[in-house]
């Protein structure tokens, strides 16, 4: 298995699109050796703006840029994009509905070493809150690069997630990117497992040992988080027994809260989340933090035979009121 | 050089606007608004070059009220100017209104930033005077902000930024009426020696009574034959200035004025000038 950095993807992506859009700029807050945008910098040093470590007002400078007329990335961590500078996404770019983009690393659990307080797990819930706000959250390094040309000629705030470790590479994600769009990996009819970013590789790890044992399992693959692809989602409920999402981010408010308002509200079914299970993470390595957070194949796989072991049992409700 | 009567009855006029529009809303900020009356009057009758037919007209000098909190100072010379009906006014703060209770940029003819959480509106101003100078655009932006508002951390993120890109297109005021929500700025958060801070973080400062309109003018002026860096001009104010009982009152910051304050104060600025 390949494995690449979707941070490299964000930039990759980037320096293609410098080439066809002239008023592309970048902007960085002390961390463009990290977001990868040093290349940036480095190919295009007049479209390169470095603010220091203020990532307040760099999102409300970008939102300024984008007033004049110019295309601006504005590159941190997921953590500091969205905790630290939460207000001037709101404010300055999601309300009047900048043509902003919010390229945001290090996200997830897997940021590793620097521990909690770098790893973000509410990023998701928190962009995605944000009325005007499109979010992606690409799988592997192809996907990102995609993304963020998606991002580019899509206009109004965007908010794109990277991880900062090295991920699977998925031959079967590299399909047309649309943002709004859903990507059908396997289709099957007693399960569905919907991953967004990086678990898309374990989910479809997950697939395949429960297709080995018999089960007919689809697989969703959601890089848009928003605006959501309600359809594919409904069809799922309609058409298998349970869905069982998975994200590299908090329950709370991430991918599998956004599946089960769809379902809840259109066609009910059991939906078991697959995520960081409201808690902190902590320093280690990329690798043992997905175990340890439950964040695997595993997890996904356990999640499934928990809902066709136990069917939701509607009946069983009546017997609570 | 615009008349001095012509402008202090455009002041006279904006004050009753001001406090006519936050009456009938009951709901807005008369003090901060009257405060700012000379500052706004002088930029757009007499130092902005700006057409209210033609609201985005690209070579406009811009306008960012970081204060975001006293749209009623702005709408109202905004109306005057034409840039929508004055019976627009009316339906300040109000459903459906294009006015809402802080500038919103997408909505309302001749507001250039959205704001209204303090100190982003500077930051948008600096990064706005970025995107100008990167495409050699010669207009001015002119950004108001509060001095309460300056005890935001991104106000000096902004001004480090701007320091860092030599951003002398940006003509900056604090409106420094030693006010703020919760009392006297020295009290609340010290700010002095304001000047020194300023200068220190590499931008030119100058200091005038922010009610003489020919201190204004002529500090913008100074402003323009220096643009080799951004100006702080510090705006010697009165909050609530014009109204007797609501000057230098913190109490009258967000406070609308009821029934009676409203004529106590229609007839004092029906006697002026
Ligand atoms: C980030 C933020 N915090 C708090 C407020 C609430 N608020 C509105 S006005 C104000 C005081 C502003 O004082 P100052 O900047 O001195 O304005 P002025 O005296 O000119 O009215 C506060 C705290 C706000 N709008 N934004
Ligand atoms: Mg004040």
């Amino acid at each position: 298995m390949e494995f690449k950095q979707t941070r490299q993807g964000y930039v990759d992506g980037l320096l293609e699109l410098a080439a066809e859009i002239p008023d592309l700029v970048v902007l960085d807050a002390d961390v463009a050796k990290a977001t990868k945008t040093v290349d940036f910098q480095a190919a295009h040093p007049d479209r390169f703006f470095n603010c220091g470590v203020q990532e307040q007002h760099m999102l409300s400078a970008a939102a300024g840029l984008a007033l004049e007329g110019f295309l601006p990335f504005a590159s941190t961590f997921g953590v500091f994009a969205c905790c630290r500078a939460g207000d001037q996404m709101r404010n300055s770019i999601a309300y009047p509905q900048l043509n902003v983009k919010i390229g945001a690393t290090h996200c997830g659990i897997s940021t590793g070493g620097d521990g909690a307080s770098h790893q973000s797990i509410e990023d998701i819930a928190i962009a995605r809150s944000f009325p005007n706000m499109t979010v992606l959250v690409p799988g592997d390094y192809e996907e990102a690069k995609q993304a963020t040309r998606a991002a580019a000629y899509h206009v109004g705030p965007v908010y794109l997630r990277f991880g900062r470790d090295t991920y699977p590479v998925v031959a079967e994600i590299h399909g047309d990117f649309e943002i709004g769009k859903a990507k059908l990996l396997r289709m099957g009819s007693d399960v569905t497992i919907i991953t967004t970013g990086i678990m898309v590789s374990e989910g479809l790890m997950a697939a395949d040992s429960l297709t080995e044992k018999g089960y007919s399992v689809r697989v969703l693959h959601y890089p848009t988080i928003k605006p959501l692809d309600e359809k594919a989602i409904i069809a799922a409920a309609r058409e298998t027994q349970g869905i069982v999402t998975a994200e590299e981010h908090s329950v709370i408010g991430g991918l599998g809260e956004a599946v089960a308002g769809v379902v809840t509200q259109s066609y009910p079914c059991p939906v078991h989340r697959v995520g960081v299970m409201d808690v902190f993470g902590e320093s280690g390595h990329a690798n043992e933090l997905l175990d340890q957070y439950g964040l695997r194949a595993v997890n996904i796989v356990e999640a499934v035979l928990n809902i066709l072991s136990e069917p939701l049992k509607k009946e069983s409700y009546g017997s609570l009121s | 050089m615009t008349d001095r009567s012509f402008l202090a009855a455009k002041a006279l006029k904006t004050r009753k606007s001001i406090i006519e529009m936050v009456h009938r809303a009951n709901s807005g900020h008369v003090g901060g608004s009257l405060g700012a009356v000379e500052i706004v009057v002088a930029l757009y009758y007499c130092l902005m070059r700006h057409r209210p037919e033609q609201p985005d007209w690209r070579d406009r000098d811009r306008f960012i009220l970081s204060k975001g909190h006293c749209t009623p100072v702005v709408y109202a010379v905004l109306a005057d100017c034409g840039y929508f009906p004055e019976s627009d006014l009316q339906t300040f703060r109000r459903p459906g209104s294009h006015l809402q209770g802080h500038p919103y940029q997408p909505k309302t003819p001749g507001i250039d930033a959205s704001t209204g959480t303090l100190g982003l509106g500077i930051s948008t101003g600096v990064g706005m005077a970025l995107g100008a100078k990167l495409r050699n655009q010669q207009h001015h932006y002119y950004i108001l902000c509060g001095d309460g508002e300056l005890q935001e951390g991104q106000v000096w993120e902004a001004a480090m930024f701007a320091n860092k890109y030599k951003l002398g297109n940006i003509i900056a005021f604090v409106d420094r009426n030693y006010l703020q929500t919760d009392g006297h700025s020295e009290t609340v958060m010290p700010l002095d020696p304001l000047r020194p801070k300023w200068e220190s973080f590499g931008w030119d400062v100058d200091e005038i009574d922010g009610h003489d309109f020919a201190q204004i003018i002529a500090a913008v002026q100074r402003a323009k034959a220096n643009a080799s860096r951004p100006t702080m001009i510090i705006a010697h104010t009165v909050k609530g200035k014009g109204v007797s009982f609501m000057e230098h009152e913190a109490s009258w910051h967000g406070t609308p004025p009821g029934k009676d304050d409203f004529r106590k104060a229609m007839e004092e600025l029906g006697h002026g000038v």
